[in-house]
């Protein structure tokens, strides 16, 4: 294949020599974008991780402005979420796309997770990436949740109120650890306050860290493929891996189309659905904080759905806690869980097919557990799908052991 | 550094100096960590809004009950009819703590099967014992559900009875907790203060 040679990849003189003499501009492009190389047969699921680089560009603009109109204050938070709605001029459309940016956040990160899961890309040598990608979920968990809280509206309230007093179940040091998160008695003003400086200083500024750090430790081993195959490890005379192309500009031009299609799909929930029915905006959210009346209904945001479904599951707060935490680091785990000799789905057998799917249904139905009253039925069945939850990560050991594998080919393919 | 500093180096030194740049480098961290540590805890002013709050009870009905904020914290004050009284007593089998034995859900003075200082008039936060939610209350009784009127929660169908006391089989792991009051006459209770006895 013939390659073109970007315009940064050609020597410099002038203006470009002047910078690169005092910043090392030329050859960073050149290790993260034009002579990156990445396989030449990524598919759909490769399209998550600019799309995730995407939505927190749009997280971070539309927050800075909504900023400028937001009082972070239990007597005027709830108002001025309505003012920014109302009165400021195209005020409703950022606050609808910053809204709508977290549910896709999580929609893309997801996605982009279990890209993972179907191609091993958290196996040998890519731990590290999987962990501090992991950080990052955790961390825009955080963020949402802190996020939340900020319209005061009614969910706001109760919501925190809930998962603030989960922290409470750990014995000895809960009740303190809840009164140091809120800052008061009660969830209050000062704990409003507080989840601000949160949302927008520091867990903004980790996950930019994290996710520099993320994307570092990438381009250091370089990127997985639907094939698994460790395309460095055959390489032409030019020391290019044979199966690779850059970064920029082939996967960038691909990436492009990604991010015009998710750009529709952002635009027409925005436009024509901002809350979901329910799903992206609760509700009970569109009524100011009342501290003396709890929703009849509750629910955290659909991406928490899941592992709340479990923590739901259990009838003791302890125990709710401990299993609910475990469900949400689990994951972490996954390079070591997964014993398995080949890191494609491609190449592995029906066992750990069946376990994936089983684990996707698992999840799509906690989920949708997760956001139904507490009765009986729901109960049952929640308690079911957090038993193959669980399964799940905790007999992978074994039954990627046992699974046969077929062999994996020594060039990347285009089918599969 | 010529070849004859080298040898001269004494790396013990350099190590027992390492080391104590390092040490007196933490402990420094840890002790600025203090101030801002702190400054997380509810603050003077925060402490100051917990004052008493006065709760006037002298117009409530037999059955009737009020809901205050006391520290931001929802409380039920609840004037319990003789019927609702006599129920206490049924059903103590289905009780996590009928006899309220643990200790810091309520004041000694309101450690009693009524959990109230008065008879008549239960006080307890309402604030669900699991996850904070607060519960409804559900005071008609259905013989044939086995419900003798009480406190339901909405979020994770926790079950309290008219003093409070929670179910067995429930998330909520203790009794409704009853806040500190006492009775400045009759027709008018303080809560969030009391003599430490009834």
């Amino acid at each position: 294949m013939a390659r073109i040679e970007a315009e940064v990849g050609k020597p410099q003189g002038g203006f470009m020599k002047w910078i690169d003499d005092r910043f090392p501009f030329t050859s960073t492009m050149k290790y993260h974008a034009t002579e990156y190389y990445a396989s030449k047969n990524f598919n759909f699921w490769y399209v998550f991780g600019v799309l995730a680089m995407v939505v927190l560009v749009i997280q971070l603009v539309t927050g800075v402005f909504l900023t400028m109109n937001y009082k972070p204050a239990a007597a005027e938070a709830f108002a001025s979420v309505e003012y920014i709605m109302r009165d400021v001029e195209w005020g409703w459309l950022i606050r609808y796309m910053h809204s709508t940016g977290a549910s896709f956040f999580f929609i893309v990160v997801y996605l982009h997770m279990f890209r993972a899961m179907l191609y091993g890309s958290y196996k040998k040598p890519r731990e590290l990436i999987w962990i501090i990608g992991m950080l990052i979920f955790f961390v825009l968990m955080a963020e949402g949740f802190a996020g939340y809280l900020l319209p005061w509206g009614q969910m706001s309230y109760w919501g925190a109120q809930v998962i603030i007093s989960l922290f409470g179940a750990i014995p000895g040091i809960g009740e303190g650890l809840v009164e140091i998160i809120r800052g008061d008695y009660s969830i209050s003003d000062i704990t409003l306050n507080r989840f601000f400086a949160l949302h927008v200083i520091v867990l903004p500024l980790s996950l930019i860290g994290l996710i520099f750090v993320h994307i570092v430790a990438l381009h250091e081993v370089g990127s997985n493929n639907p094939d698994g195959i460790e395309i460095k490890q055959n390489k032409g005379a030019d020391g290019v891996p044979v199966d690779g192309v850059a970064f920029h500009p082939y996967h960038t031009s691909k990436d492009l189309v990604a991010i015009i299609v998710f750009l529709m799909l952002f635009s027409a929930v925005v436009f024509f659905a901002p809350d979901m029915g329910g799903y992206f905006l609760e509700h009970a959210n569109f009524e100011p904080a009342n501290l003396t009346a709890t929703p009849e209904h509750i629910a955290p945001v659909w991406y928490f759905t899941p592992f709340y479904a479990i923590l739901r599951a259990v009838p003791d707060k302890l125990w709710g806690f401990i299993l609910f935490g475990t469900a949400v680091l689990l994951p972490v785990f996954l390079p070591w869980l997964d014993r398995a000799r080949v890191k494609s789905i491609r190449y592995r057998g029906w066992i750990y097919r069946s376990a994936l799917s089983i684990f996707v249904v698992t999840f799509l139905s906690l989920g949708w557990l997760g956001t139904q009253p507490a009765e009986p039925i729901y109960v049952l069945a929640a308690r079911i799908f957090s038993v193959l939850y669980f399964a799940f990560f905790l007999l992978m050991p074994y039954y990627t052991t046992v699974d046969k594998t077929k062999p994996v080919p020594e060039r990347v393919v285009y089918h599969g | 550094m010529s070849e004859d500093d080298v040898d001269r180096i004494d790396r013990n030194r350099r190590h027992f100096l390492t080391v104590a740049t390092a040490v007196t480098g933490a402990v420094g961290a840890g002790m600025v960590a203090v101030p801002f540590l702190s400054s997380l805890k509810p603050s003077a002013r925060a402490q100051a809004l917990g004052a008493p709050v006065e709760v006037p009870i002298g117009s409530m009905q037999p059955g009737e009950m009020v809901r205050v904020l006391w520290r931001g914290k929802l409380v039920f004050v609840l004037r319990r009819t003789e019927e609702m009284l006599e129920r206490l007593g049924e059903n103590l089998g289905q009780l996590r703590d009928p006899d309220s034995e643990v200790v810091e859900q309520q004041p000694p003075y309101s450690t009693n099967e009524y959990r109230s200082v008065k008879p008549e008039y239960l006080v307890v936060e309402g604030s669900c014992t699991h996850l904070g939610c607060a519960p409804l209350e559900d005071f008609e009784v259905r013989p044939n559900e086995n419900w003798g009127g009480g406190f339901f929660c909405p979020c994770h169908g926790s079950k309290f009875d008219l003093a409070g006391r929670v179910f067995k089989g429930v998330p909520a792991p203790t009794n409704l907790r009853v806040p500190p009051h006492r009775f400045v006459r009759d027709d008018l209770i303080l809560l969030g203060q009391d003599t430490g006895a009834a």
